[in-house]
Protein backbone atom coordinates (compact mmCIF):
# COMPACT_ATOMS: atom_id res chain seq x y z
CA UNK A 1 0.00 0.00 0.00
CA UNK A 2 1.83 3.23 -1.09
CA UNK A 3 1.81 6.19 1.46
CA UNK A 4 0.48 9.46 0.93
CA UNK A 5 3.34 12.43 1.64
CA UNK A 6 2.60 16.02 0.80
CA UNK A 7 5.51 18.50 -0.01
CA UNK A 8 6.45 20.68 1.62
CA UNK A 9 8.06 18.03 3.98
CA UNK A 10 8.61 18.43 7.40
CA UNK A 11 11.99 16.95 8.75
CA UNK A 12 9.93 15.09 11.00
CA UNK A 13 7.75 13.80 8.30
CA UNK A 14 10.58 13.14 6.28
CA UNK A 15 11.97 10.93 9.16
CA UNK A 16 9.17 8.65 9.39
CA UNK A 17 9.66 7.10 6.15
CA UNK A 18 11.39 3.96 5.80
CA UNK A 19 13.85 2.75 2.61
CA UNK A 20 11.75 1.00 0.69
CA UNK A 21 7.95 3.12 1.14
CA UNK A 22 6.75 3.29 -2.19
CA UNK A 23 4.92 6.77 -1.59
CA UNK A 24 2.66 8.62 -3.75
CA UNK A 25 3.50 12.18 -3.45
CA UNK A 26 1.33 15.25 -3.75
CA UNK A 27 2.07 18.80 -2.96
CA UNK A 28 4.56 21.67 -4.23
CA UNK A 29 8.02 20.47 -5.00
CA UNK A 30 10.80 22.55 -7.37
CA UNK A 31 12.93 21.03 -10.63
CA UNK A 32 16.87 21.34 -10.86
CA UNK A 33 19.52 20.13 -11.95
CA UNK A 34 23.06 20.53 -12.03
CA UNK A 35 23.25 24.17 -13.51
CA UNK A 36 20.86 25.23 -10.85
CA UNK A 37 22.41 23.30 -8.18
CA UNK A 38 25.38 25.24 -9.22
CA UNK A 39 23.73 28.75 -8.86
CA UNK A 40 21.78 28.41 -5.61
CA UNK A 41 24.95 27.09 -4.09
CA UNK A 42 26.57 29.57 -5.13
CA UNK A 43 23.71 32.27 -3.39
CA UNK A 44 23.97 29.99 0.04
CA UNK A 45 28.08 30.73 0.14
CA UNK A 46 27.47 34.34 -0.35
CA UNK A 47 24.56 34.23 2.15
CA UNK A 48 21.96 35.51 -0.52
CA UNK A 49 18.43 34.80 -0.63
CA UNK A 50 17.48 31.65 -2.51
CA UNK A 51 14.52 32.39 -5.57
CA UNK A 52 12.43 29.82 -3.62
CA UNK A 53 11.98 28.96 -0.09
CA UNK A 54 14.23 26.20 0.70
CA UNK A 55 12.88 25.33 4.32
CA UNK A 56 11.06 21.61 4.36
CA UNK A 57 11.67 21.60 0.50
CA UNK A 58 11.69 18.72 -1.82
CA UNK A 59 13.47 18.77 -5.44
CA UNK A 60 13.06 17.01 -7.80
CA UNK A 61 15.81 16.59 -9.93
CA UNK A 62 14.44 16.90 -13.81
CA UNK A 63 14.91 18.45 -17.01
CA UNK A 64 11.54 17.92 -18.85
CA UNK A 65 11.02 18.35 -22.25
CA UNK A 66 9.23 21.10 -23.74
CA UNK A 67 4.89 21.56 -23.31
CA UNK A 68 2.55 21.29 -25.72
CA UNK A 69 0.00 23.78 -25.92
CA UNK A 70 -2.48 22.90 -23.02
CA UNK A 71 -0.81 20.96 -21.17
CA UNK A 72 1.52 22.19 -18.04
CA UNK A 73 4.69 20.24 -18.56
CA UNK A 74 6.38 17.50 -21.18
CA UNK A 75 8.06 14.09 -20.30
CA UNK A 76 8.92 14.38 -16.86
CA UNK A 77 11.21 11.54 -15.54
CA UNK A 78 13.98 11.88 -13.05
CA UNK A 79 17.98 12.25 -13.93
CA UNK A 80 21.18 10.82 -12.15
CA UNK A 81 21.59 11.88 -8.65
CA UNK A 82 24.87 11.50 -8.03
CA UNK A 83 25.50 15.01 -9.93
CA UNK A 84 23.93 16.34 -7.57
CA UNK A 85 26.11 15.39 -4.51
CA UNK A 86 28.24 17.96 -4.80
CA UNK A 87 25.56 20.67 -3.97
CA UNK A 88 23.18 18.55 -2.14
CA UNK A 89 24.10 18.80 1.56
CA UNK A 90 24.75 22.62 1.44
CA UNK A 91 20.72 22.75 0.44
CA UNK A 92 19.27 20.10 3.18
CA UNK A 93 21.87 22.17 5.65
CA UNK A 94 19.55 25.29 4.71
CA UNK A 95 16.13 23.35 4.93
CA UNK A 96 15.87 21.19 1.93
CA UNK A 97 14.02 17.77 3.33
CA UNK A 98 13.62 15.66 -0.13
CA UNK A 99 15.55 14.63 -3.30
CA UNK A 100 13.78 12.87 -5.94
CA UNK A 101 16.22 11.36 -8.59
CA UNK A 102 17.54 8.19 -9.51
CA UNK A 103 20.67 6.24 -8.62
CA UNK A 104 23.23 6.10 -6.13
CA UNK A 105 23.92 9.23 -3.30
CA UNK A 106 27.28 10.09 -1.62
CA UNK A 107 28.50 9.77 1.89
CA UNK A 108 28.53 13.16 2.29
CA UNK A 109 24.75 13.61 0.98
CA UNK A 110 23.47 10.90 3.44
CA UNK A 111 25.29 11.75 6.28
CA UNK A 112 23.64 15.52 5.73
CA UNK A 113 20.02 13.88 5.45
CA UNK A 114 20.97 11.86 8.70
CA UNK A 115 21.96 14.91 10.75
CA UNK A 116 19.32 17.11 9.61
CA UNK A 117 16.72 14.84 8.82
CA UNK A 118 15.89 14.51 5.11
CA UNK A 119 14.68 11.38 2.44
CA UNK A 120 16.16 10.63 -1.15
CA UNK A 121 13.36 9.61 -3.25
CA UNK A 122 13.84 7.27 -6.45
CA UNK A 123 11.37 8.27 -9.64
CA UNK A 124 11.38 5.35 -12.96
CA UNK A 125 13.92 6.48 -14.83
CA UNK A 126 13.12 6.58 -18.41
CA UNK A 127 9.56 6.86 -17.17
CA UNK A 128 8.85 10.56 -18.14
CA UNK A 129 5.68 10.18 -20.00
CA UNK A 130 4.15 7.82 -17.96
CA UNK A 131 5.10 10.77 -14.83
CA UNK A 132 4.28 13.88 -16.93
CA UNK A 133 0.56 13.13 -15.84
CA UNK A 134 1.28 13.44 -12.26
CA UNK A 135 2.15 17.16 -12.92
CA UNK A 136 -0.77 19.61 -12.66
CA UNK A 137 0.87 22.93 -13.15
CA UNK A 138 4.39 24.08 -13.44
CA UNK A 139 6.04 27.69 -13.74
CA UNK A 140 9.57 28.80 -14.20
CA UNK A 141 10.43 30.19 -10.66
CA UNK A 142 14.12 31.23 -11.35
CA UNK A 143 17.02 30.52 -14.31
CA UNK A 144 14.50 31.17 -17.75
CA UNK A 145 18.06 30.96 -19.06
CA UNK A 146 18.67 27.43 -18.59
CA UNK A 147 15.87 26.29 -20.92
CA UNK A 148 15.28 22.65 -19.73
CA UNK A 149 17.48 23.46 -16.69
CA UNK A 150 15.62 26.42 -15.24
CA UNK A 151 14.35 26.27 -11.69
CA UNK A 152 10.42 25.35 -12.00
CA UNK A 153 7.56 25.23 -9.26
CA UNK A 154 5.65 22.34 -9.55
CA UNK A 155 2.04 21.35 -8.38
CA UNK A 156 1.95 17.22 -8.36
CA UNK A 157 -0.33 14.96 -7.44
CA UNK A 158 0.10 11.07 -6.41
CA UNK A 159 4.12 11.18 -7.85
CA UNK A 160 5.17 7.73 -7.79
CA UNK A 161 8.03 7.77 -5.96
CA UNK A 162 10.28 4.73 -3.41
CA UNK A 163 12.13 5.93 -1.09
CA UNK A 164 15.84 4.89 -1.64
CA UNK A 165 18.14 6.39 0.73
CA UNK A 166 15.67 6.73 4.28
CA UNK A 167 16.77 9.52 7.46
CA UNK A 168 18.98 6.88 9.04
CA UNK A 169 20.84 6.23 6.19
CA UNK A 170 19.24 3.18 4.72
CA UNK A 171 19.47 2.04 1.43
CA UNK A 172 17.20 0.17 -0.65
CA UNK A 173 20.23 -0.25 -3.74
CA UNK A 174 21.70 -2.58 -1.25
CA UNK A 175 18.84 -3.43 0.56
CA UNK A 176 16.37 -4.93 -2.38
CA UNK A 177 19.27 -6.16 -4.34
CA UNK A 178 20.42 -8.06 -1.17
CA UNK A 179 16.65 -9.40 -0.10
CA UNK A 180 16.18 -10.53 -3.51
CA UNK A 181 19.39 -12.58 -3.83
CA UNK A 182 18.86 -14.24 -0.53
CA UNK A 183 15.47 -15.35 -1.96
CA UNK A 184 17.18 -17.08 -4.55
CA UNK A 185 19.23 -19.19 -2.03
CA UNK A 186 15.36 -20.13 0.07
CA UNK B 1 25.39 8.69 -60.06
CA UNK B 2 22.59 8.79 -58.17
CA UNK B 3 21.84 12.16 -56.99
CA UNK B 4 20.35 13.05 -53.43
CA UNK B 5 19.21 16.58 -52.52
CA UNK B 6 20.23 17.31 -48.96
CA UNK B 7 16.39 18.62 -48.38
CA UNK B 8 15.68 15.40 -48.51
CA UNK B 9 18.13 14.43 -45.64
CA UNK B 10 17.54 17.02 -43.59
CA UNK B 11 13.39 16.11 -44.01
CA UNK B 12 14.39 12.18 -42.93
CA UNK B 13 16.61 13.37 -40.32
CA UNK B 14 13.77 15.49 -38.74
CA UNK B 15 10.75 12.58 -39.44
CA UNK B 16 13.70 10.16 -37.45
CA UNK B 17 14.46 12.38 -34.60
CA UNK B 18 10.87 12.97 -33.85
CA UNK B 19 9.63 8.90 -34.13
CA UNK B 20 12.83 7.47 -32.84
CA UNK B 21 12.05 9.79 -29.39
CA UNK B 22 8.04 8.57 -29.13
CA UNK B 23 7.59 5.27 -30.80
CA UNK B 24 10.09 2.83 -29.24
CA UNK B 25 11.24 0.17 -31.51
CA UNK B 26 9.14 -3.23 -30.93
CA UNK B 27 12.15 -5.38 -30.66
CA UNK B 28 13.03 -3.50 -27.38
CA UNK B 29 9.55 -3.64 -26.43
CA UNK B 30 9.91 -7.31 -26.97
CA UNK B 31 12.27 -7.04 -24.68
CA UNK B 32 10.68 -5.64 -22.14
CA UNK B 33 7.77 -8.17 -22.34
CA UNK B 34 9.93 -11.33 -22.43
CA UNK B 35 11.82 -10.18 -19.19
CA UNK B 36 8.34 -9.24 -16.74
CA UNK B 37 7.38 -12.36 -17.63
CA UNK B 38 10.67 -14.33 -16.72
CA UNK B 39 11.22 -11.82 -13.56
CA UNK B 40 10.47 -14.14 -10.44
CA UNK B 41 10.99 -11.16 -7.69
CA UNK B 42 7.30 -9.16 -7.86
CA UNK B 43 8.91 -5.75 -7.22
CA UNK B 44 10.73 -5.89 -10.31
CA UNK B 45 7.76 -7.29 -12.47
CA UNK B 46 5.59 -3.89 -10.89
CA UNK B 47 8.59 -1.77 -12.31
CA UNK B 48 8.74 -3.76 -15.89
CA UNK B 49 5.22 -3.03 -15.98
CA UNK B 50 5.38 0.70 -15.67
CA UNK B 51 8.13 1.15 -17.84
CA UNK B 52 5.76 -0.79 -20.92
CA UNK B 53 2.98 1.49 -19.38
CA UNK B 54 5.40 4.33 -20.55
CA UNK B 55 6.13 3.34 -23.74
CA UNK B 56 2.52 2.84 -24.85
CA UNK B 57 1.40 6.36 -22.65
CA UNK B 58 4.39 7.95 -24.99
CA UNK B 59 3.03 6.84 -28.46
CA UNK B 60 -0.31 7.04 -28.48
CA UNK B 61 0.11 11.06 -26.27
CA UNK B 62 2.45 11.64 -28.47
CA UNK B 63 5.15 12.48 -25.56
CA UNK B 64 8.67 11.57 -25.76
CA UNK B 65 9.49 8.25 -23.96
CA UNK B 66 12.20 9.93 -21.50
CA UNK B 67 12.44 13.91 -20.55
CA UNK B 68 16.71 12.98 -22.27
CA UNK B 69 15.70 12.90 -25.93
CA UNK B 70 19.20 12.42 -25.60
CA UNK B 71 22.31 14.01 -28.10
CA UNK B 72 21.47 13.36 -31.87
CA UNK B 73 23.70 10.29 -32.78
CA UNK B 74 23.37 10.23 -36.36
CA UNK B 75 24.53 7.19 -38.57
CA UNK B 76 25.23 7.22 -42.47
CA UNK B 77 25.76 5.02 -44.24
CA UNK B 78 26.50 6.11 -48.05
CA UNK B 79 26.64 4.57 -50.79
CA UNK B 80 29.44 5.89 -53.32
CA UNK B 81 27.42 5.60 -56.12
CA UNK B 82 25.53 8.51 -54.58
CA UNK B 83 26.09 12.35 -55.22
CA UNK B 84 24.28 14.53 -52.20
CA UNK B 85 23.76 17.71 -53.30
CA UNK B 86 24.11 20.76 -50.89
CA UNK B 87 26.06 20.02 -47.70
CA UNK B 88 25.47 17.08 -45.92
CA UNK B 89 26.51 18.09 -42.58
CA UNK B 90 24.52 20.90 -42.74
CA UNK B 91 21.26 19.44 -44.20
CA UNK B 92 21.86 16.38 -41.07
CA UNK B 93 21.99 19.58 -38.72
CA UNK B 94 18.94 21.22 -39.84
CA UNK B 95 16.81 18.06 -39.84
CA UNK B 96 17.89 17.77 -36.08
CA UNK B 97 17.15 21.25 -35.16
CA UNK B 98 13.98 21.06 -36.62
CA UNK B 99 12.95 17.94 -35.46
CA UNK B 100 13.82 18.70 -32.13
CA UNK B 101 11.44 21.96 -32.39
CA UNK B 102 8.78 20.48 -34.11
CA UNK B 103 8.87 17.46 -31.48
CA UNK B 104 8.88 19.40 -28.93
CA UNK B 105 11.73 17.24 -27.44
CA UNK B 106 14.65 18.70 -25.28
CA UNK B 107 17.30 20.55 -26.26
CA UNK B 108 20.62 19.16 -24.57
CA UNK B 109 23.54 20.07 -26.41
CA UNK B 110 26.06 22.60 -24.78
CA UNK B 111 28.48 24.27 -27.25
CA UNK B 112 31.49 23.74 -25.61
CA UNK B 113 32.78 21.11 -22.80
CA UNK B 114 33.41 23.52 -19.82
CA UNK B 115 31.61 26.63 -20.43
CA UNK B 116 28.55 24.59 -20.95
CA UNK B 117 26.35 27.34 -22.58
CA UNK B 118 23.22 25.24 -24.53
CA UNK B 119 23.16 25.84 -27.76
CA UNK B 120 19.51 26.29 -28.08
CA UNK B 121 18.48 23.74 -30.53
CA UNK B 122 20.21 20.69 -30.42
CA UNK B 123 22.38 20.71 -32.74
CA UNK B 124 25.75 19.84 -33.68
CA UNK B 125 24.46 15.91 -34.88
CA UNK B 126 26.94 13.62 -33.50
CA UNK B 127 27.50 11.92 -37.25
CA UNK B 128 28.81 8.63 -38.19
CA UNK B 129 30.03 8.57 -41.67
CA UNK B 130 30.64 5.21 -43.78
CA UNK B 131 31.03 4.68 -47.26
CA UNK B 132 29.01 1.46 -48.54
CA UNK B 133 29.06 -0.09 -51.89
CA UNK B 134 25.81 1.12 -53.80
CA UNK B 135 23.82 3.85 -54.81
CA UNK B 136 21.57 4.22 -51.90
CA UNK B 137 21.78 6.55 -48.47
CA UNK B 138 20.86 4.50 -45.25
CA UNK B 139 20.16 6.77 -42.11
CA UNK B 140 19.91 5.46 -38.42
CA UNK B 141 18.87 8.31 -36.12
CA UNK B 142 19.59 7.16 -32.51
CA UNK B 143 19.39 9.64 -29.83
CA UNK B 144 21.74 8.70 -26.97
CA UNK B 145 20.67 10.00 -23.11
CA UNK B 146 23.71 10.49 -20.91
CA UNK B 147 22.78 8.95 -17.91
CA UNK B 148 23.63 5.78 -19.29
CA UNK B 149 26.35 6.98 -21.43
CA UNK B 150 27.87 8.58 -18.03
CA UNK B 151 27.83 4.69 -17.33
CA UNK B 152 30.35 3.79 -20.25
CA UNK B 153 33.86 2.38 -19.86
CA UNK B 154 37.01 1.71 -21.79
CA UNK B 155 39.98 -0.01 -21.39
CA UNK B 156 43.01 -1.27 -22.96
CA UNK B 157 43.67 -4.90 -22.06
CA UNK B 158 46.52 -7.60 -22.55
CA UNK B 159 46.61 -10.22 -25.32
CA UNK B 160 46.92 -12.36 -22.16
CA UNK B 161 43.86 -11.23 -19.91
CA UNK B 162 41.95 -13.07 -23.11
CA UNK B 163 37.94 -13.54 -23.05
CA UNK B 164 38.10 -14.01 -19.07
CA UNK B 165 39.62 -10.41 -18.91
CA UNK B 166 37.19 -9.19 -21.83
CA UNK B 167 34.21 -10.81 -19.38
CA UNK B 168 35.90 -9.17 -15.92
CA UNK B 169 35.86 -5.93 -17.41
CA UNK B 170 32.51 -5.98 -18.93
CA UNK B 171 31.15 -7.18 -15.66
CA UNK B 172 32.96 -4.19 -13.31
CA UNK B 173 31.30 -1.66 -15.75
CA UNK B 174 28.02 -3.27 -15.23
CA UNK B 175 28.37 -3.43 -11.28
CA UNK B 176 30.08 -0.01 -11.02
CA UNK B 177 26.97 1.56 -13.36
CA UNK B 178 24.36 0.02 -10.78
CA UNK B 179 20.86 1.69 -10.59
CA UNK B 180 22.22 5.08 -12.46
CA UNK B 181 21.71 3.82 -15.84
CA UNK B 182 18.35 3.60 -15.73
CA UNK B 183 18.14 -0.90 -16.05
CA UNK B 184 17.32 -2.87 -17.50
CA UNK B 185 19.70 -1.84 -19.38
CA UNK B 186 21.41 -2.74 -23.04
CA UNK B 187 25.16 -3.48 -23.08
CA UNK B 188 27.41 -2.74 -26.32
CA UNK B 189 30.47 -4.28 -26.43
CA UNK B 190 33.70 -3.67 -28.89
CA UNK B 191 36.50 -5.46 -28.73
CA UNK B 192 39.58 -4.82 -31.18
CA UNK B 193 40.33 -2.08 -33.85
CA UNK B 194 42.61 0.75 -31.50
CA UNK B 195 41.03 2.98 -28.61
CA UNK B 196 38.88 4.96 -31.02
CA UNK B 197 37.25 2.02 -32.95
CA UNK B 198 36.44 -0.27 -29.79
CA UNK B 199 34.19 2.63 -28.68
CA UNK B 200 32.62 3.08 -32.25
CA UNK B 201 32.21 -1.04 -32.26
CA UNK B 202 30.30 -0.61 -28.90
CA UNK B 203 28.41 2.17 -29.68
CA UNK B 204 27.16 0.27 -33.05
CA UNK B 205 26.95 -2.90 -31.07
CA UNK B 206 23.61 -0.92 -29.59
CA UNK B 207 22.36 -0.28 -33.17
CA UNK B 208 21.68 -4.41 -33.40
CA UNK B 209 18.77 -5.63 -32.96
CA UNK B 210 17.54 -5.66 -29.37
CA UNK B 211 18.18 -9.64 -28.08
CA UNK B 212 19.66 -10.48 -31.69
CA UNK B 213 22.83 -12.64 -31.49
CA UNK B 214 26.02 -11.67 -33.25
CA UNK B 215 26.15 -13.51 -36.22
CA UNK B 216 29.79 -15.20 -35.09
CA UNK B 217 28.59 -18.37 -32.96
CA UNK B 218 31.56 -17.78 -30.35
CA UNK B 219 30.69 -14.33 -29.68
CA UNK B 220 26.95 -15.28 -29.71
CA UNK B 221 27.95 -17.65 -26.72
CA UNK B 222 30.09 -14.86 -25.49
CA UNK B 223 27.12 -12.50 -25.46
CA UNK B 224 25.00 -14.87 -24.01
CA UNK B 225 27.28 -16.15 -21.23
CA UNK B 226 27.62 -12.44 -20.39
CA UNK B 227 24.02 -12.03 -19.85
CA UNK B 228 23.25 -14.41 -17.78
CA UNK B 229 26.00 -13.06 -15.81
CA UNK B 230 24.77 -9.88 -15.59
CA UNK B 231 21.64 -11.01 -14.11
CA UNK B 232 23.06 -12.81 -11.66
CA UNK B 233 23.98 -9.91 -10.17
CA UNK B 234 20.67 -9.03 -8.83
CA UNK B 235 20.79 -5.03 -9.36
CA UNK B 236 16.96 -5.60 -11.13
CA UNK B 237 15.27 -2.65 -12.49
CA UNK B 238 15.96 0.62 -11.47
CA UNK B 239 18.36 -0.91 -9.31
CA UNK B 240 15.63 -2.05 -6.51
CA UNK B 241 16.85 -6.01 -6.64
CA UNK B 242 15.98 -8.16 -9.20
CA UNK B 243 16.75 -10.89 -12.14
CA UNK B 244 16.00 -8.15 -15.08
CA UNK B 245 19.60 -5.88 -15.09
CA UNK B 246 19.91 -6.56 -18.90
CA UNK B 247 18.14 -7.31 -21.79
CA UNK B 248 20.66 -8.04 -24.08
CA UNK B 249 24.21 -8.13 -24.84
CA UNK B 250 25.82 -7.72 -28.02
CA UNK B 251 29.49 -7.32 -29.34
CA UNK B 252 31.28 -6.61 -31.89
CA UNK B 253 34.43 -6.91 -32.96
CA UNK B 254 37.40 -6.15 -35.58
CA UNK B 255 41.18 -7.19 -36.19
CA UNK B 256 43.77 -5.43 -33.74
CA UNK B 257 47.03 -4.71 -33.31
CA UNK B 258 49.11 -8.26 -31.89
CA UNK B 259 49.77 -6.13 -28.73
CA UNK B 260 46.75 -5.00 -27.94
CA UNK B 261 43.34 -6.39 -26.60
CA UNK B 262 40.73 -2.67 -26.37
CA UNK B 263 37.25 -3.11 -25.18
CA UNK B 264 34.89 -0.88 -24.89
CA UNK B 265 30.94 -0.64 -22.83
CA UNK B 266 28.39 1.00 -24.16
CA UNK B 267 26.02 1.51 -22.05
CA UNK B 268 22.33 1.99 -23.26
CA UNK B 269 19.26 2.75 -20.95
CA UNK B 270 15.90 0.64 -21.68
CA UNK B 271 14.73 3.46 -24.03
CA UNK B 272 16.98 2.34 -26.26
CA UNK B 273 16.19 4.65 -29.26
CA UNK B 274 16.86 4.14 -32.67
CA UNK B 275 15.18 4.14 -36.06
CA UNK B 276 16.36 4.21 -39.74
CA UNK B 277 15.16 5.56 -42.97
CA UNK B 278 17.15 4.33 -46.66
CA UNK B 279 17.00 7.05 -49.12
Amino acid sequence: MAIKVTAPLSPEDARKLRCGDSCLLSGVIYTARDAAHKRLCELLSAGKELPFDVKNSVIYYVGPTPEHDGLPIGSAGPTTSYRMDAYSPALIAAGETGMIGKGRRSAAVVAAMREHGAVYFGAIGGAGALLSHCVKMAEVVAYDDLGAEALRRLVVEDLPVTVVIDAEGNDLYEKGRKEYLESLRK
Amino acid sequence: MREISSALVADAVARLCIEANIVLPKDVRDCIALREREEPWAPAREILGRIAENYAVAERERLPICQDTGLACVFLEIGQEVHISGSLEDAVNEGVRRGYREGFLRKSAVRDPLDRVNTGDNTPAMIYYEIVPGDALKITVAPKGFGSENMSQIKMLRPSDGVEGVKAFVLKAVEEAGPNPCPPIIVGVGIGGTFDKAALLAKKALLRETGAPSPNPFYARLEHELLEEINALGIGPQGFGGRSTALAVSIETMPTHIAGLPVAVNINCHVARHRTEVL
